[in-house]
Protein backbone atom coordinates (compact mmCIF):
# COMPACT_ATOMS: atom_id res chain seq x y z
CA UNK A 1 0.00 0.00 0.00
CA UNK A 2 1.09 3.32 -0.95
CA UNK A 3 0.20 5.46 1.49
CA UNK A 4 -0.20 9.48 1.50
CA UNK A 5 3.18 10.02 3.22
CA UNK A 6 5.55 8.27 0.81
CA UNK A 7 3.63 9.55 -2.05
CA UNK A 8 4.54 12.89 -0.86
CA UNK A 9 8.12 11.74 -0.17
CA UNK A 10 8.27 10.31 -3.73
CA UNK A 11 6.59 13.94 -5.06
CA UNK A 12 9.38 15.38 -3.27
CA UNK A 13 12.56 13.12 -4.99
CA UNK A 14 10.67 13.47 -8.18
CA UNK A 15 10.56 17.79 -7.72
CA UNK A 16 7.02 17.64 -8.68
CA UNK A 17 3.93 19.67 -6.45
CA UNK A 18 1.26 17.40 -6.61
CA UNK A 19 -2.17 18.78 -5.39
CA UNK A 20 -4.02 16.34 -2.21
CA UNK A 21 -6.63 15.18 -4.71
CA UNK A 22 -3.68 14.16 -6.90
CA UNK A 23 -1.67 12.64 -4.21
CA UNK A 24 -4.59 10.54 -3.29
CA UNK A 25 -5.31 9.41 -6.99
CA UNK A 26 -1.56 8.41 -7.67
CA UNK A 27 -1.34 6.90 -4.37
CA UNK A 28 -4.69 4.22 -4.93
CA UNK A 29 -3.46 3.80 -8.77
CA UNK A 30 0.12 2.91 -8.09
CA UNK A 31 -1.13 0.56 -5.28
CA UNK A 32 -3.42 -1.82 -7.66
CA UNK A 33 -0.52 -1.30 -10.65
CA UNK A 34 2.84 -2.14 -8.37
CA UNK A 35 0.37 -5.03 -6.65
CA UNK A 36 0.11 -6.26 -10.61
CA UNK A 37 3.71 -5.59 -11.45
CA UNK A 38 4.63 -7.74 -8.22
CA UNK A 39 4.59 -11.10 -10.35
CA UNK A 40 8.21 -10.50 -10.98
CA UNK A 41 9.21 -11.43 -7.54
CA UNK A 42 8.87 -15.01 -7.94
CA UNK A 43 11.32 -14.92 -10.79
CA UNK A 44 14.31 -16.50 -9.63
CA UNK A 45 17.24 -14.14 -10.85
CA UNK A 46 19.78 -15.19 -8.64
CA UNK A 47 23.12 -14.76 -10.37
CA UNK A 48 21.82 -12.47 -13.16
CA UNK A 49 23.50 -9.33 -13.97
CA UNK A 50 20.80 -7.06 -15.00
CA UNK A 51 20.46 -5.45 -18.69
CA UNK A 52 20.30 -2.36 -19.81
CA UNK A 53 21.51 -2.25 -23.67
CA UNK A 54 19.81 -5.04 -25.46
CA UNK A 55 21.16 -5.58 -28.38
CA UNK A 56 25.15 -6.47 -29.16
CA UNK A 57 26.33 -3.18 -29.44
CA UNK A 58 30.49 -2.00 -30.29
CA UNK A 59 30.38 0.64 -28.10
CA UNK A 60 32.22 3.20 -30.47
CA UNK A 61 33.75 6.70 -29.12
CA UNK A 62 34.25 9.03 -31.27
CA UNK A 63 37.58 11.00 -31.34
CA UNK A 64 37.91 13.96 -28.33
CA UNK A 65 38.10 16.42 -30.88
CA UNK A 66 36.10 20.05 -29.79
CA UNK A 67 33.63 21.34 -33.12
CA UNK A 68 32.25 24.39 -33.20
CA UNK A 69 28.34 23.05 -34.10
CA UNK A 70 26.33 25.31 -32.00
CA UNK A 71 26.97 29.01 -30.82
CA UNK A 72 26.43 30.17 -27.18
CA UNK A 73 23.71 32.72 -28.44
CA UNK A 74 21.81 29.38 -30.02
CA UNK A 75 22.15 27.29 -27.10
CA UNK A 76 20.58 30.03 -24.69
CA UNK A 77 17.91 31.51 -26.59
CA UNK A 78 15.19 29.23 -25.11
CA UNK A 79 15.88 30.20 -21.50
CA UNK A 80 12.38 31.92 -19.99
CA UNK A 81 14.55 34.28 -17.96
CA UNK A 82 18.19 34.88 -18.64
CA UNK A 83 20.60 37.91 -18.15
CA UNK A 84 23.01 37.71 -21.25
CA UNK A 85 24.11 34.25 -21.67
CA UNK A 86 22.90 33.23 -17.74
CA UNK A 87 19.88 31.41 -16.60
CA UNK A 88 18.09 33.44 -13.64
CA UNK A 89 17.16 30.88 -10.89
CA UNK A 90 15.88 31.51 -7.23
CA UNK A 91 18.68 32.32 -5.18
CA UNK A 92 20.59 29.70 -4.46
CA UNK A 93 22.94 30.53 -1.81
CA UNK B 1 0.93 11.67 -61.25
CA UNK B 2 -1.53 9.87 -58.29
CA UNK B 3 0.34 11.18 -55.60
CA UNK B 4 -1.76 8.96 -52.84
CA UNK B 5 -0.96 5.92 -54.82
CA UNK B 6 2.73 6.57 -55.75
CA UNK B 7 5.52 4.77 -53.90
CA UNK B 8 8.40 6.98 -52.97
CA UNK B 9 10.60 6.21 -55.42
CA UNK B 10 7.85 6.79 -58.34
CA UNK B 11 7.51 10.35 -56.88
CA UNK B 12 10.80 10.89 -56.31
CA UNK B 13 12.34 9.38 -59.78
CA UNK B 14 9.08 11.36 -61.22
CA UNK B 15 11.45 14.66 -59.28
CA UNK B 16 14.63 14.15 -60.23
CA UNK B 17 13.58 13.60 -64.45
CA UNK B 18 10.91 16.94 -63.75
CA UNK B 19 7.99 15.16 -64.59
CA UNK B 20 6.81 16.82 -61.55
CA UNK B 21 8.78 19.37 -59.06
CA UNK B 22 8.97 19.01 -55.50
CA UNK B 23 6.90 21.84 -54.84
CA UNK B 24 4.09 21.15 -56.39
CA UNK B 25 4.44 17.51 -54.26
CA UNK B 26 4.53 19.42 -51.23
CA UNK B 27 1.73 22.47 -52.34
CA UNK B 28 -0.66 18.94 -52.68
CA UNK B 29 0.17 17.39 -49.33
CA UNK B 30 0.29 21.34 -47.98
CA UNK B 31 -3.34 21.55 -49.21
CA UNK B 32 -4.72 18.31 -48.26
CA UNK B 33 -3.15 18.40 -44.64
CA UNK B 34 -5.22 22.41 -44.63
CA UNK B 35 -8.19 20.55 -45.75
CA UNK B 36 -8.56 17.32 -43.40
CA UNK B 37 -6.26 18.39 -40.51
CA UNK B 38 -9.31 19.72 -38.65
CA UNK B 39 -10.96 16.45 -38.46
CA UNK B 40 -8.35 14.23 -37.52
CA UNK B 41 -5.64 16.67 -35.49
CA UNK B 42 -2.58 14.70 -36.48
CA UNK B 43 -0.46 17.95 -36.85
CA UNK B 44 0.59 20.17 -34.10
CA UNK B 45 2.11 22.47 -36.52
CA UNK B 46 3.16 23.05 -40.28
CA UNK B 47 6.14 23.67 -41.64
CA UNK B 48 6.53 27.35 -42.34
CA UNK B 49 9.33 26.81 -44.95
CA UNK B 50 8.36 23.58 -46.20
CA UNK B 51 7.67 24.84 -49.70
CA UNK B 52 11.30 27.14 -49.48
CA UNK B 53 12.88 23.77 -48.57
CA UNK B 54 10.76 22.10 -52.10
CA UNK B 55 12.03 24.62 -53.77
CA UNK B 56 15.68 24.63 -53.12
CA UNK B 57 15.41 20.86 -54.01
CA UNK B 58 14.13 21.35 -57.29
CA UNK B 59 16.75 24.52 -57.74
CA UNK B 60 19.65 21.58 -57.33
CA UNK B 61 17.88 19.19 -60.25
CA UNK B 62 18.29 22.28 -62.23
CA UNK B 63 22.19 22.37 -61.92
CA UNK B 64 21.98 18.54 -61.89
CA UNK B 65 22.99 18.16 -58.16
CA UNK B 66 22.72 14.69 -56.40
CA UNK B 67 19.62 15.07 -54.23
CA UNK B 68 19.30 11.66 -52.90
CA UNK B 69 16.42 8.70 -52.77
CA UNK B 70 13.66 10.64 -50.86
CA UNK B 71 13.92 13.77 -53.52
CA UNK B 72 10.63 15.64 -53.38
CA UNK B 73 9.03 13.12 -49.97
CA UNK B 74 6.97 14.82 -47.96
CA UNK B 75 7.41 13.48 -44.83
CA UNK B 76 5.30 14.76 -41.34
CA UNK B 77 7.71 13.61 -38.30
CA UNK B 78 6.44 13.07 -34.87
CA UNK B 79 7.09 16.10 -32.33
CA UNK B 80 9.39 13.99 -30.64
CA UNK B 81 12.04 14.33 -32.97
CA UNK B 82 13.85 17.83 -32.80
CA UNK B 83 13.02 20.08 -35.89
CA UNK B 84 16.36 23.15 -36.11
CA UNK B 85 13.82 26.54 -35.80
CA UNK B 86 10.60 24.39 -35.96
CA UNK B 87 8.99 24.19 -32.58
CA UNK B 88 9.26 20.88 -31.09
CA UNK B 89 7.12 20.06 -28.17
CA UNK B 90 6.25 16.02 -27.38
CA UNK B 91 2.73 16.88 -27.01
CA UNK B 92 3.66 18.40 -23.54
CA UNK B 93 3.07 22.13 -21.95
CA UNK B 94 6.88 22.44 -20.68
CA UNK B 95 8.06 22.15 -24.14
CA UNK B 96 5.54 24.25 -25.98
CA UNK B 97 7.97 27.48 -26.63
CA UNK B 98 10.90 25.16 -27.66
CA UNK B 99 12.50 25.75 -30.43
CA UNK B 100 15.30 23.35 -31.10
CA UNK B 101 18.40 24.67 -32.65
CA UNK B 102 19.75 21.39 -34.11
CA UNK B 103 18.04 18.88 -36.46
CA UNK B 104 17.98 15.24 -34.72
CA UNK B 105 19.87 12.90 -36.68
CA UNK B 106 17.22 11.19 -38.08
CA UNK B 107 15.66 14.52 -39.83
CA UNK B 108 19.08 15.47 -40.83
CA UNK B 109 19.21 12.04 -42.73
CA UNK B 110 15.82 11.97 -44.37
CA UNK B 111 16.60 15.99 -45.53
CA UNK B 112 20.05 15.28 -47.12
CA UNK B 113 18.29 12.63 -48.82
CA UNK B 114 16.01 15.12 -50.40
CA UNK B 115 12.84 14.68 -47.96
CA UNK B 116 10.70 17.87 -47.48
CA UNK B 117 9.69 18.10 -43.58
CA UNK B 118 5.99 19.10 -44.05
CA UNK B 119 5.38 19.64 -40.13
CA UNK B 120 4.93 18.04 -36.71
CA UNK B 121 2.73 14.99 -35.86
CA UNK B 122 0.58 14.76 -32.91
CA UNK B 123 1.80 12.10 -30.04
CA UNK B 124 1.03 10.62 -26.20
CA UNK B 125 2.60 13.27 -24.24
CA UNK B 126 6.27 12.53 -24.07
CA UNK B 127 4.95 9.30 -25.93
CA UNK B 128 3.86 7.99 -23.05
CA UNK B 129 -0.14 6.16 -24.45
CA UNK B 130 -1.32 4.14 -26.07
CA UNK B 131 -4.28 5.97 -27.42
CA UNK B 132 -2.72 9.80 -28.33
CA UNK B 133 -5.52 11.00 -25.73
CA UNK B 134 -2.56 12.75 -23.79
CA UNK B 135 -1.31 15.45 -25.63
CA UNK B 136 -1.77 18.95 -24.38
CA UNK B 137 -2.38 19.80 -28.14
CA UNK B 138 -5.76 17.75 -27.96
CA UNK B 139 -6.48 14.05 -28.99
CA UNK B 140 -6.17 13.04 -32.61
CA UNK B 141 -8.16 10.61 -34.23
CA UNK B 142 -8.90 7.87 -36.67
CA UNK B 143 -9.37 8.77 -39.93
CA UNK B 144 -11.41 5.13 -40.61
CA UNK B 145 -13.72 6.43 -37.95
CA UNK B 146 -13.33 9.20 -35.76
CA UNK B 147 -15.15 8.04 -32.78
CA UNK B 148 -12.37 5.80 -32.57
CA UNK B 149 -8.50 6.72 -31.17
CA UNK B 150 -5.88 6.18 -33.91
CA UNK B 151 -3.77 4.63 -30.84
CA UNK B 152 -0.26 5.85 -29.66
CA UNK B 153 1.98 7.17 -28.73
CA UNK B 154 2.93 7.89 -32.74
CA UNK B 155 -0.73 8.30 -33.07
CA UNK B 156 -0.45 11.75 -35.20
CA UNK B 157 2.03 9.61 -37.79
CA UNK B 158 -0.30 7.23 -38.00
CA UNK B 159 -3.56 8.77 -38.55
CA UNK B 160 -1.91 11.41 -40.76
CA UNK B 161 -0.50 8.13 -42.87
CA UNK B 162 -3.67 6.92 -43.23
CA UNK B 163 -5.40 9.62 -44.23
CA UNK B 164 -2.43 10.41 -46.82
CA UNK B 165 -1.79 13.92 -45.14
CA UNK B 166 1.60 13.21 -45.58
CA UNK B 167 3.38 11.04 -47.93
CA UNK B 168 5.39 8.97 -45.11
CA UNK B 169 5.96 9.90 -41.52
CA UNK B 170 8.27 9.00 -38.85
CA UNK B 171 7.45 7.36 -35.77
CA UNK B 172 8.63 5.96 -32.59
CA UNK B 173 8.88 3.09 -30.57
CA UNK B 174 9.34 2.39 -27.08
CA UNK B 175 6.92 -0.06 -26.12
CA UNK B 176 4.98 -0.41 -29.46
CA UNK B 177 4.42 2.95 -30.31
CA UNK B 178 4.73 2.58 -34.09
CA UNK B 179 3.54 -0.85 -34.48
CA UNK B 180 0.49 0.05 -32.62
CA UNK B 181 -0.91 2.62 -34.20
CA UNK B 182 -0.10 1.21 -37.72
CA UNK B 183 -2.02 -1.81 -37.11
CA UNK B 184 -4.81 0.60 -36.10
CA UNK B 185 -5.01 2.75 -38.69
CA UNK B 186 -4.28 0.11 -41.40
CA UNK B 187 -0.70 1.29 -42.42
CA UNK B 188 2.98 -0.36 -42.31
CA UNK B 189 4.93 0.84 -39.25
CA UNK B 190 8.33 -1.18 -38.46
CA UNK B 191 10.58 -0.71 -35.53
CA UNK B 192 14.18 -1.27 -36.23
CA UNK B 193 16.48 -3.31 -34.07
CA UNK B 194 17.83 -0.92 -31.21
CA UNK B 195 21.16 0.67 -32.13
CA UNK B 196 20.22 0.34 -35.63
CA UNK B 197 18.62 4.16 -35.84
CA UNK B 198 20.67 7.16 -34.16
CA UNK B 199 18.45 8.70 -31.04
CA UNK B 200 20.35 12.04 -30.98
CA UNK B 201 17.94 14.82 -31.21
CA UNK B 202 15.06 12.64 -29.87
CA UNK B 203 13.56 13.38 -26.45
CA UNK B 204 14.44 11.10 -24.58
CA UNK B 205 11.57 8.15 -22.86
CA UNK B 206 13.38 5.21 -22.04
CA UNK B 207 16.58 5.39 -24.14
CA UNK B 208 17.31 1.54 -23.41
CA UNK B 209 14.24 1.01 -25.05
CA UNK B 210 13.38 4.09 -27.64
CA UNK B 211 14.26 3.63 -31.41
CA UNK B 212 12.46 5.73 -34.27
CA UNK B 213 11.40 4.22 -37.31
CA UNK B 214 8.94 4.49 -40.67
CA UNK B 215 5.24 4.75 -40.62
CA UNK B 216 4.04 4.49 -44.31
CA UNK B 217 1.97 2.84 -46.71
CA UNK B 218 3.73 0.34 -47.95
CA UNK B 219 6.73 -2.14 -47.28
CA UNK B 220 8.76 -1.08 -50.19
CA UNK B 221 8.53 2.55 -48.47
CA UNK B 222 9.60 1.47 -45.15
CA UNK B 223 12.18 -0.59 -46.95
CA UNK B 224 13.74 2.95 -48.82
CA UNK B 225 13.14 5.16 -45.57
CA UNK B 226 15.10 2.38 -43.34
CA UNK B 227 18.37 2.28 -45.90
CA UNK B 228 18.03 6.86 -45.23
CA UNK B 229 17.70 6.49 -41.24
CA UNK B 230 19.51 3.92 -40.39
CA UNK B 231 23.35 3.69 -39.71
CA UNK B 232 26.12 4.37 -37.28
CA UNK B 233 25.86 7.80 -35.75
CA UNK B 234 29.13 9.42 -34.01
CA UNK B 235 26.33 11.56 -31.62
CA UNK B 236 24.66 8.53 -30.23
CA UNK B 237 27.69 5.67 -28.80
CA UNK B 238 24.50 2.76 -28.66
CA UNK B 239 24.50 2.81 -32.71
CA UNK B 240 25.76 0.12 -34.42
CA UNK B 241 28.14 0.04 -36.94
CA UNK B 242 27.01 -3.18 -38.96
CA UNK B 243 26.35 -2.37 -42.23
CA UNK B 244 22.93 -1.22 -43.39
CA UNK B 245 21.53 -3.87 -46.16
CA UNK B 246 19.95 -1.82 -49.73
CA UNK B 247 16.47 -3.26 -47.66
CA UNK B 248 14.54 -2.31 -50.91
CA UNK B 249 16.48 -3.29 -53.28
CA UNK B 250 16.67 -6.96 -51.50
CA UNK B 251 12.61 -7.10 -50.99
CA UNK B 252 10.96 -10.24 -52.37
CA UNK B 253 8.47 -12.88 -51.45
CA UNK B 254 10.52 -15.78 -51.96
CA UNK B 255 9.56 -17.15 -48.22
CA UNK B 256 9.74 -20.60 -49.40
CA UNK B 257 11.20 -22.78 -46.72
CA UNK B 258 11.08 -20.29 -43.52
CA UNK B 259 10.76 -21.18 -40.31
CA UNK B 260 8.41 -18.70 -38.70
CA UNK B 261 7.73 -19.53 -34.64
CA UNK B 262 4.36 -19.14 -33.33
CA UNK B 263 4.63 -18.16 -29.08
CA UNK B 264 3.16 -20.45 -27.43
CA UNK B 265 2.23 -17.80 -24.36
CA UNK B 266 0.17 -15.56 -27.19
CA UNK B 267 -2.31 -18.06 -28.54
CA UNK B 268 -5.29 -18.81 -26.68
CA UNK B 269 -4.96 -15.43 -24.83
CA UNK B 270 -8.69 -15.07 -22.70
CA UNK B 271 -8.15 -11.43 -23.93
CA UNK B 272 -8.29 -11.56 -27.86
CA UNK B 273 -10.64 -10.18 -29.80
CA UNK B 274 -12.51 -12.81 -32.63
CA UNK B 275 -11.69 -10.40 -35.26
CA UNK B 276 -7.78 -10.16 -33.95
CA UNK B 277 -7.32 -14.33 -34.07
CA UNK B 278 -9.36 -14.94 -37.61
CA UNK B 279 -6.61 -11.95 -39.38
CA UNK B 280 -4.32 -13.84 -37.63
CA UNK B 281 -5.07 -16.95 -38.42
CA UNK B 282 -5.66 -15.63 -41.99
CA UNK B 283 -2.07 -14.69 -42.47
CA UNK B 284 -0.67 -18.02 -40.97
CA UNK B 285 -2.69 -19.25 -43.71
CA UNK B 286 -1.15 -17.14 -46.47
CA UNK B 287 2.03 -17.82 -45.50
CA UNK B 288 1.99 -21.33 -45.61
CA UNK B 289 0.51 -20.98 -48.94
CA UNK B 290 3.44 -19.43 -50.15
CA UNK B 291 5.90 -22.09 -48.68
CA UNK B 292 6.40 -21.04 -44.78
CA UNK B 293 6.94 -23.55 -42.75
CA UNK B 294 5.55 -22.85 -38.75
CA UNK B 295 6.71 -23.99 -35.71
CA UNK B 296 5.47 -23.47 -32.07
CA UNK B 297 7.48 -21.60 -29.95
CA UNK B 298 7.88 -21.21 -26.05
CA UNK B 299 9.24 -17.71 -24.60
CA UNK B 300 7.39 -18.34 -21.06
CA UNK B 301 9.29 -14.66 -19.63
CA UNK B 302 7.01 -12.57 -22.33
CA UNK B 303 3.93 -13.17 -19.91
CA UNK B 304 6.11 -10.66 -17.39
CA UNK B 305 6.64 -8.35 -20.65
CA UNK B 306 4.07 -5.40 -19.28
CA UNK B 307 5.43 -5.22 -15.69
CA UNK B 308 8.99 -5.71 -16.77
CA UNK B 309 8.41 -2.55 -19.32
CA UNK B 310 6.52 -0.51 -17.31
CA UNK B 311 8.90 -0.71 -14.19
CA UNK B 312 11.90 -0.25 -16.54
CA UNK B 313 10.52 2.26 -18.90
CA UNK B 314 8.58 4.24 -16.16
CA UNK B 315 12.37 4.39 -13.77
CA UNK B 316 14.42 5.46 -17.22
CA UNK B 317 11.57 8.40 -17.79
CA UNK B 318 11.85 9.52 -14.28
CA UNK B 319 15.35 10.04 -14.46
CA UNK B 320 15.19 11.47 -18.40
CA UNK B 321 12.36 14.02 -17.82
CA UNK B 322 14.37 15.56 -14.81
CA UNK B 323 16.13 18.08 -17.08
CA UNK B 324 12.90 19.61 -17.56
CA UNK B 325 12.90 22.09 -14.94
CA UNK B 326 12.06 25.52 -15.75
CA UNK B 327 15.57 27.13 -16.20
CA UNK B 328 17.61 26.56 -19.81
CA UNK B 329 14.23 26.31 -22.18
CA UNK B 330 10.48 25.13 -21.91
CA UNK B 331 7.73 25.95 -20.00
CA UNK B 332 8.82 28.06 -16.48
CA UNK B 333 5.52 28.93 -14.09
CA UNK B 334 4.76 32.16 -13.25
CA UNK B 335 6.29 33.71 -10.59
CA UNK B 336 5.51 36.84 -9.15
CA UNK B 337 9.10 37.59 -7.20
CA UNK B 338 12.03 34.96 -7.52
CA UNK B 339 14.11 35.92 -4.84
CA UNK B 340 12.02 34.96 -1.95
CA UNK B 341 11.46 31.53 -3.37
CA UNK B 342 13.69 28.07 -2.84
CA UNK B 343 14.98 26.54 -6.05
CA UNK B 344 13.30 23.24 -4.97
CA UNK B 345 9.69 24.89 -4.98
CA UNK B 346 10.52 26.97 -8.33
CA UNK B 347 11.09 23.27 -9.77
CA UNK B 348 8.23 21.89 -8.18
CA UNK B 349 5.76 24.11 -9.10
CA UNK B 350 7.13 24.60 -12.98
CA UNK B 351 7.17 20.78 -13.12
CA UNK B 352 3.64 20.46 -11.58
CA UNK B 353 2.16 22.62 -14.02
CA UNK B 354 3.99 21.60 -17.13
CA UNK B 355 3.44 18.20 -16.97
CA UNK B 356 0.22 16.12 -18.26
CA UNK B 357 -1.24 13.40 -15.49
CA UNK B 358 -0.30 10.58 -17.00
CA UNK B 359 3.38 12.13 -17.47
CA UNK B 360 3.05 12.91 -13.67
CA UNK B 361 2.20 9.06 -12.91
CA UNK B 362 4.60 7.54 -14.47
CA UNK B 363 7.52 9.96 -13.23
CA UNK B 364 5.81 8.78 -9.83
CA UNK B 365 5.98 5.16 -10.71
CA UNK B 366 9.86 5.48 -11.97
CA UNK B 367 11.16 7.58 -9.16
CA UNK B 368 9.64 5.10 -6.58
CA UNK B 369 11.24 2.18 -8.34
CA UNK B 370 14.39 3.84 -8.09
CA UNK B 371 13.98 5.49 -4.94
CA UNK B 372 16.63 3.98 -1.73
CA UNK B 373 14.90 0.78 -0.27
CA UNK B 374 12.93 -0.31 -3.52
CA UNK B 375 15.42 0.09 -6.47
CA UNK B 376 16.57 -4.01 -5.94
CA UNK B 377 12.64 -4.93 -5.89
CA UNK B 378 11.67 -3.30 -8.70
CA UNK B 379 14.34 -1.79 -11.13
CA UNK B 380 16.69 -4.17 -10.49
CA UNK B 381 14.81 -7.02 -10.72
CA UNK B 382 13.07 -5.94 -13.95
CA UNK B 383 16.60 -5.54 -15.58
CA UNK B 384 17.72 -9.19 -14.12
CA UNK B 385 14.21 -10.59 -15.60
CA UNK B 386 15.01 -8.57 -19.09
CA UNK B 387 18.73 -10.24 -19.26
CA UNK B 388 16.27 -13.74 -19.23
CA UNK B 389 13.81 -12.54 -20.94
CA UNK B 390 16.38 -11.69 -23.99
CA UNK B 391 18.28 -14.96 -23.50
CA UNK B 392 14.52 -17.02 -24.30
CA UNK B 393 14.84 -15.13 -27.66
CA UNK B 394 17.66 -15.85 -28.72
CA UNK B 395 17.56 -19.71 -27.98
CA UNK B 396 13.99 -19.09 -30.13
CA UNK B 397 15.86 -17.60 -32.99
CA UNK B 398 18.73 -20.37 -33.05
CA UNK B 399 16.07 -22.59 -34.67
CA UNK B 400 13.36 -19.59 -36.43
CA UNK B 401 13.84 -16.93 -39.08
CA UNK B 402 11.16 -14.54 -37.28
CA UNK B 403 7.82 -14.85 -35.11
CA UNK B 404 4.28 -13.87 -36.06
CA UNK B 405 1.68 -12.79 -33.79
CA UNK B 406 -1.28 -10.07 -33.53
CA UNK B 407 -0.16 -6.78 -32.75
CA UNK B 408 -2.90 -5.83 -30.22
CA UNK B 409 -5.22 -7.76 -28.48
CA UNK B 410 -8.23 -5.85 -30.10
CA UNK B 411 -8.58 -3.62 -33.33
CA UNK B 412 -8.75 0.13 -32.79
CA UNK B 413 -11.22 1.03 -29.58
CA UNK B 414 -13.26 4.17 -29.19
CA UNK B 415 -12.17 7.65 -27.75
CA UNK B 416 -12.33 7.38 -23.84
CA UNK B 417 -12.84 4.48 -23.70
CA UNK B 418 -10.15 3.00 -21.84
CA UNK B 419 -8.13 5.89 -20.35
CA UNK B 420 -9.76 6.00 -16.91
CA UNK B 421 -7.85 3.20 -15.43
CA UNK B 422 -4.43 2.72 -16.67
CA UNK B 423 -3.55 -0.57 -15.35
CA UNK B 424 -6.45 -1.77 -17.83
CA UNK B 425 -4.43 0.77 -20.75
CA UNK B 426 -1.10 -0.73 -19.84
CA UNK B 427 -2.08 -4.19 -20.28
CA UNK B 428 -2.74 -3.40 -23.87
CA UNK B 429 0.68 -3.01 -24.57
CA UNK B 430 0.68 -7.19 -23.93
CA UNK B 431 1.95 -8.56 -27.48
CA UNK B 432 4.66 -5.09 -28.28
CA UNK B 433 6.51 -4.71 -25.11
CA UNK B 434 8.78 -7.41 -25.34
CA UNK B 435 9.55 -6.59 -28.56
CA UNK B 436 11.97 -3.33 -27.03
CA UNK B 437 12.97 -5.15 -23.90
CA UNK B 438 14.88 -7.94 -26.27
CA UNK B 439 16.15 -4.91 -28.42
CA UNK B 440 14.56 -6.76 -31.77
CA UNK B 441 13.22 -5.24 -34.48
CA UNK B 442 9.14 -5.60 -34.77
CA UNK B 443 6.98 -4.75 -37.54
CA UNK B 444 3.03 -4.08 -38.47
CA UNK B 445 1.63 -4.80 -41.63
CA UNK B 446 -2.26 -4.43 -42.59
CA UNK B 447 -3.62 -7.62 -42.85
CA UNK B 448 -7.68 -7.71 -42.20
CA UNK B 449 -10.71 -5.31 -41.03
CA UNK B 450 -12.61 -5.90 -37.95
CA UNK B 451 -16.34 -6.51 -38.25
CA UNK B 452 -17.06 -2.32 -37.74
CA UNK B 453 -14.31 -1.74 -40.54
CA UNK B 454 -11.43 -0.93 -38.88
CA UNK B 455 -8.22 -2.27 -39.58
CA UNK B 456 -6.40 -4.75 -37.99
CA UNK B 457 -2.40 -5.43 -38.65
CA UNK B 458 -0.81 -8.11 -37.85
CA UNK B 459 2.81 -8.56 -36.25
CA UNK B 460 6.43 -10.05 -37.26
CA UNK B 461 9.13 -10.05 -35.02
CA UNK B 462 13.18 -10.82 -36.25
CA UNK B 463 16.18 -11.43 -34.71
CA UNK B 464 18.63 -8.65 -33.97
CA UNK B 465 19.72 -6.69 -37.41
CA UNK B 466 17.38 -8.94 -39.35
CA UNK B 467 15.75 -6.32 -40.75
CA UNK B 468 15.63 -7.68 -44.57
CA UNK B 469 13.41 -10.79 -43.00
CA UNK B 470 11.03 -9.37 -41.68
CA UNK B 471 10.40 -6.80 -44.84
CA UNK B 472 10.21 -9.84 -46.87
CA UNK B 473 7.76 -11.76 -44.95
CA UNK B 474 5.58 -8.44 -44.74
CA UNK B 475 6.27 -7.56 -48.60
CA UNK B 476 4.57 -10.84 -49.03
CA UNK B 477 1.68 -10.70 -46.82
CA UNK B 478 0.85 -7.10 -48.42
CA UNK B 479 0.71 -8.78 -51.55
CA UNK B 480 -1.59 -11.59 -50.98
CA UNK B 481 -3.75 -8.72 -48.48
CA UNK B 482 -7.45 -7.85 -49.17
CA UNK B 483 -6.18 -5.00 -47.34
CA UNK B 484 -3.99 -3.29 -49.71
CA UNK B 485 -5.14 -0.73 -51.70
CA UNK B 486 -8.29 0.40 -49.13
CA UNK B 487 -8.20 3.69 -48.22
CA UNK B 488 -10.29 5.33 -45.54
CA UNK B 489 -13.20 7.00 -46.09
CA UNK B 490 -12.38 10.50 -45.58
CA UNK B 491 -11.43 11.78 -49.13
Amino acid sequence: MIDQKTIEHIAKLARLKVTPEEATEYGEQLTKVLAHFQQIASLDTSNIEPLVTPSEIDFFAREDIVKQENTTEEMVKNAPDKAGNLFKVPPVV
Amino acid sequence: MDLIQASFKQVSDAVKSKKISATEVTQFFLNRAEKLNPKLNAYIAMNESALNDAKAVDEKIAKNENVGPLAGVSFGIKDLLCTKNLRTTAASKILSNFIPPYDASVVARLKSSGAIVLGKLNLDEFAMGSSNETSFFGKCYNPWNTAYVPGGSSGGSASAQAARIAMGTIGTDTGGSIRQPASFCGVVGIKPTYGRVSRYGIIAYASSLDQAGPIVSSVEDAALTLEVICGHDDKDSTTSTKKVPEFSKNLNTNVKGMKIGLVKQYQNNDLLHPDITKTYHAAIEELKKAGAEFVEVSIPLTEFAVPMYYLIAASEASSNLARYDGVKYGYRSEFKDLSSLSLDDFYAQTRGEGFGKEVKRRIMLGTYCLSSGYYDAYYNKACQVRRLLREQYLDVFKNCDALLSPVTTSPAFKVGERSADPLKMYLNDIFTTSTNLAGLPGMSVPFGFSAEGMPIGVQLTGAHFEEQKILNLAYTLESMSSAKGRTPNVF
